[in-house]
């Protein structure tokens, strides 16, 4: 590969990734609307498609306020870590078997910890605010990724005692014959419920909680800094969404009638439909119920998992 | 966790009912009869206003968008000089159809009036008054009313008898 190639690769994922973090708030405002049993936003341009630029367009030319009272520079910073780091986390996802950015060898090591990372944008954002609606919505952030990071790392776990490998591309081509879903469903799903988690969506968007803090870490950034918090949880759903496509469901593995992007598409797709639809349908858990599920049911469980599957491997290789 | 799932799904399943969604300005919104929208000032059933500047309607109105001026006409009928509705301020609450005497000032199901500019949400008499009986048709103030304004002569009232001759001795 060509550096030249190399180059235009990585700006087009940029392209295609931004465009889709930013086409799904139109996605998302429709399809929440259906499940409601109304239309959601349909005046602009073809079926509202055009509220996404709508959308921006007001973000941009909104007043731009940084608080008197906060912490300048982190404020500024802390949107930049989250688009930033869920961004590097797309580093390592094979969309087909050419297009990749760079497939590591500890590839699901550097997806963890930018996935990681991301929790400085809520920790620093929330702080920076100097409000203490923030700040508690940046507590409540920190224990709560803290918490479900242990367990999304290890689900993975299991996948990677299967395959032999961290890197991506040999996880996938491992499921060739069967997806890890049919022989790692427990390790599925506890991984796409710490995913919730780890973007903080409905319903496990504890930090952000508007109901009960207002905007929790993010009440007082406005503008497009606002929107940077905006994109990068769509790019966060984006990329947990194209792990679990990856990890479990075969990645751009397919039957040959559609090229493998377009069976990658349709599966990250799903999965994003499927946050969207969790996020009409279930209620919000308390703080203290959602750490009780994180340490005393999801953590014995995936250990669980891990024991299991370490047996099952001892068994058949012996 | 049973419960997480069956939400879940029945959710799903409203992606295929019907949308309560009215797309209003292609689809109309369906008004009520009784529906408070826009006030108008109505006529009884010879054409003349209903109105007589009793002032119920300013009195009774709790955010004061209304304003009259009563006047009397040769023969001593009342009608308002000018009527005013501030339709910036109005909360279409109704009291002042309630409290109208006359059923002069009615409220009818409309409520496409938007403006551009504040100032043309100022209706005046000529803006208010339309030409119909409104809900009560047939109803004539000064037909029922005591009083002789042109309308009727005395006693001559559709609830009222002959004036008693006092000069007479018959029955």
């Amino acid at each position: 590969m060509t550096v030249l190639q190399h180059v235009l690769i990585v700006l087009g994922v940029l392209f295609v990734l931004l465009n889709i973090a930013a086409g799904l708030i139109w996605v998302e405002r429709r399809m929440l609307a259906m499940w409601q049993e109304r239309l959601g936003p349909n005046r602009a341009g073809p079926f509202g498609i055009l509220i996404v630029l709508a959308d921006t367009l007001k973000l941009f030319f909104k007043e731009d306020w940084i608080p008197p009272f906060a912490d300048k520079w982190i404020f500024i910073t802390a949107p930049a870590i989250v688009v930033a780091s869920v961004l590097m986390g797309f580093v390592i996802i094979p969309f087909t078997p050419t297009i990749i950015v760079a497939d590591l060898n500890v590839g699901l090591l550097f997806f963890l910890a930018m996935s990681s990372l991301g929790v400085y944008s809520i920790v620093l954002g929330g702080w920076a605010s100097n409000n203490k609606y923030s700040l508690l919505g940046a507590l409540r952030g920190a224990s709560q990724m803290i918490a479900y990071e242990v367990f999304m790392g290890l689900s993975l776990m299991g996948v990677v005692m299967m395959t032999g490998s961290f890197k991506l591309s040999d996880i996938v081509m491992a499921q060739k014959n069967m997806w890890f879903i049919v022989t790692q469903p427990l390790g599925a799903i506890i991984f796409f419920i710490a995913g919730i988690a780890e973007t903080h969506r409905l319903p496990f968007d504890i930090p952000e909680a508007e109901s009960e803090l207002i905007a929790g870490y993010h009440a007082e950034y406005s503008g497009m800094k606002f929107g940077m918090f905006f994109i990068g949880e769509y790019l966060g759903i984006t990329l947990i969404s194209a792990m679990m496509a990856t990890m479990f469901f075969g990645g751009y593995l397919g039957p040959a009638f559609l090229p493998p992007w377009a069976w990658f598409f349709l599966k990250t797709f799903a999965f994003i439909l499927f946050f969207i639809l969790l996020r009409a349908s279930l209620p919000r858990p308390r703080y203290d119920q959602l750490m009780e599920t994180g340490w005393k049911v999801l953590l014995p469980l995936v250990l669980l998992n891990i024991l299991v599957t370490g047996a099952v491997l001892l068994w058949l290789k012996g | 966790m049973f419960s997480h799932l069956r939400t879940i799904w029945l959710t799903f399943l409203h992606l295929f009912k019907k949308k309560v969604t009215i797309e209003y300005p292609e689809e109309k919104v369906k008004l009520r009869p009784r529906w408070r929208g826009r006030i108008v000032l109505t006529k009884d059933p010879d054409g003349d206003e209903r109105c007589v500047g009793c002032y119920l309607c300013a009195a009774a109105c709790p955010v004061d968008c209304i304003a009259l001026q009563a006047t009397e006409d040769e023969n001593g009928r009342r009608y308002p000089e000018f009527f005013r509705i501030n339709f910036s301020r109005c909360i279409f609450c109704g009291y002042c159809e309630e409290a109208c005497p006359t059923y002069a000032i009615q409220l009818i199901p409309d409520f496409e009036m938007g403006e551009y500019k504040r100032q043309n949400l100022v209706f005046e008499k000529e803006d208010l008054l339309i030409d119909s009986e409104g809900k009560y048709p047939g109803y004539n103030y000064y037909k029922v009313a005591g009083i002789a304004a042109g309308v009727k002569a005395k006693g001559g009232g559709e609830t009222e008898e002959a004036p008693v001759d006092i000069h007479s001795l018959l029955p």
